[in-house]
């Protein structure tokens, strides 16, 4: 009973947020001057043609009655046209999103094999100097930025090594291997600095658990540290790493934008990219939208998994925090 | 005052990346902007310290002069953020109730937007990317960590006695906040400058590679990487001194923020 009230709250919240964000960014792409009529027909059109095709598409309505349009719209999977080609947009968007999906989930996965070892053992290793270096690579991946990352890779395996192509796509469909092939770089590029942020918080959040009571009493009664890590500090760990994981495959997304230009990918970041410097701005809006949605959707997850991991905040108002 | 690894070479690097952009202000190699066609690609010597890129243009002036841009987004991401964010955090820790969730929700919903999807809203709404789209975007962008942390640290102060001492005594809130809660979170908003600091460099490197900065004639170290993404399989020097020179300038802002962290609250310090 209280965890469904739970739930639905976070619901109510994320219904919410996502309608306050999209009104966002509408009132900025339609309320600032220079409008689409000026991309469909060009500069030298007559003021009767635009007046007629902005009637003719509703521009002259109040904005906020232009919204409620467009939200109808998007309720009912119609997430508007492109400015240029008059393609529905949903159509434009769905299989550049496999792309991007691949990018981020790969690059997640491998940051999360990379940081989670390192992390733990940073973390039980506080004091030694091996603890101290994995701390200080760390801080060096993450002065690197993704795209910079991308950029050195690509010097050293495709340019001298040549042992992987240093950009372009190919379908899972038509040739997994290849697929994997060509995906290597951006998510090892992803990885390594996604990745040391990570071990950061990974390695803090077991140094959290292993002050914690229940350890020291697990270790008094004679069990091993790495058996005490293992059935109680897990857990306990987790509850923090999720958080992190969450708010980082967040900014994984839009960091992806970068990295699909470096190595030339076909995902959403690149339409983005192109719709802007070609002022489609209906594309524009549509995208920003689907990138927005699914950072607060991944925000509602984590608030979820929270629930799940942690039993205790099923019974207290601590979530609501 | 402890002595710290971390702030002494973070507060070099940082030295580093002010010294050239103060340098760069008054004294440069060449101009960075001068096309040189006869001197295009050339190898990293004499009188071309970096070598000079597929223009011909002098390299180390560009990165010299590629600190200011990098720079002013720190600068200006640090002072939007601490202007709104820090207000907005010790007024919701002091109000409070439903004031307090609704600045929390907004600072969640800014979170939603990272500076790079603002930056493109923005570069998508005026008709192209500017250096006033990208800073503004940057800016807003860094508020809510202001805000959280803000927030954070003004709760506990109003928890301590003396506080509760103030009130007794019938100090009004505002005068509470200015004159106990203020002074005591200012080390933790220092530390999430200079980490704010680091961040909005990376954003700024990103959005000047993505051209959604400062025009090609502004020398930045994204644009500079941009630029020099066709000649990575021959001529990977142009990519390697604006690629340094970023990771020298987060470097030292990171260092300085965990440094100033270690020195100034020793309740956050990392290794016990």
């Amino acid at each position: 009973m209280r965890l469904s009230r739970l739930l639905l709250g976070r619901l109510a919240a994320f219904v919410v947020s996502l309608l306050v964000a999209s009104l966002a960014v509408f009132l900025l792409l339609n309320l600032l001057p220079g409008d689409v009529t000026a991309v469909i027909l060009g500069n030298n059109a007559t003021p009767a043609a635009v007046a007629h095709l902005r009637s003719a598409m509703g521009l002259d309505d109040p904005v906020l009655l232009r919204y409620v349009h467009w939200l109808a719209g998007v309720a009912h999977g119609n997430l508007g046209a492109s400015a240029f080609t008059g393609e529905p947009v949903a159509g434009l968007i769905v299989p550049k999103l496999a792309v991007t999906i691949s990018l981020v989930g790969g690059g997640m996965v491998l940051a999360m094999v990379l940081a989670l070892p390192a992390g733990l053992f940073a973390a039980l290793h506080r004091r030694q100097a091996s603890g101290q270096m994995v701390l200080a690579t760390s801080q060096l991946g993450m002065a690197v930025p993704a795209f910079l990352a991308g950029i050195v890779l690509v010097v050293v395996f495709a340019a001298r090594l040549r042992w992987l192509p240093a950009g372009n796509y190919v379908p899972l469909t038509s040739d997994p291997l290849d697929w994997f092939r060509h995906l290597i770089l951006p998510w090892v590029s992803l990885a390594l600095v996604q990745g040391a942020v990570l071990v950061r918080y990974v390695r803090g959040a077991f140094l959290d658990v292993m002050d914690q009571d229940y350890m020291r009493t697990a270790r008094s009664i004679g069990w091993r540290r790495r058996r005490a890590v293992w059935r109680h500090g897990l857990r306990n760990a987790a509850l923090q790493i999720v958080t992190v994981l969450g708010l980082q495959l967040a900014t994984l997304f839009v960091g992806a934008v970068v990295i699909e230009n470096v190595f030339v990918l076909p995902g959403l970041g690149s339409l983005l990219l192109r719709s802007v410097n070609g002022r489609d701005l209906p594309l524009v809006q549509a995208i920003v939208l689907v990138l927005v949605a699914l950072i607060l959707m991944i925000n509602l997850l984590v608030d979820v998994a929270y629930l799940v991991i942690d039993p205790r905040l099923r019974t207290g108002r601590a979530v609501v925090e | 005052m402890k002595r710290s690894a971390s702030l002494i070479i973070g507060a070099a690097l940082v030295g580093v990346v002010v010294l050239a952009c103060l340098v760069s202000l008054v004294w440069l190699p060449f101009d960075p902007n001068h096309v040189v066609p006869s001197a295009r690609l050339a190898s990293p010597g004499w009188p071309h310290l970096m070598g000079t890129d597929g223009l011909g243009l002098d390299i180390f002036s560009r990165v010299l002069a590629g600190s200011r841009i990098c720079l002013l987004a720190g600068i200006i991401a640090v002072a939007i953020g601490a202007i709104i964010g820090v207000p907005l955090g010790v007024a919701g820790a002091a109000t409070g109730g439903v004031w307090g969730q609704v600045i929390m929700r907004a600072a969640d919903l800014v979170y939603a937007f990272p500076a790079l999807l603002l930056a493109i809203l923005l570069a998508a709404a005026r008709g192209g990317g500017s250096v006033a789209t990208a800073m503004v975007a940057i800016g807003i962008a860094s508020v809510p960590a202001f805000i959280r942390i803000a927030r954070g640290a003004s709760l506990q102060v109003l928890s301590q006695d003396y506080v509760l001492a103030a009130r007794a005594a019938g100090t009004t809130r505002a005068r509470i906040a200015w004159s106990h809660v203020l002074p005591n979170i200012a080390p933790v908003v220092l530390v999430q400058s200079s980490v704010s600091f680091g961040l909005a460099i990376l954003a700024e490197a990103a959005l000047s590679y993505l051209g959604l900065s400062a025009p090609a004639t502004t020398p930045a170290w994204g644009r500079m990487l941009y630029d020099a993404q066709p000649y990575l399989f021959s001529d990977p020097n142009l990519a390697t001194w604006p690629g340094l020179a970023i990771a020298v300038a987060v470097l030292g802002f990171n260092l300085l923020g965990d440094g100033l962290r270690d020195v100034l609250d020793p309740t956050l310090r990392e290794v016990r």
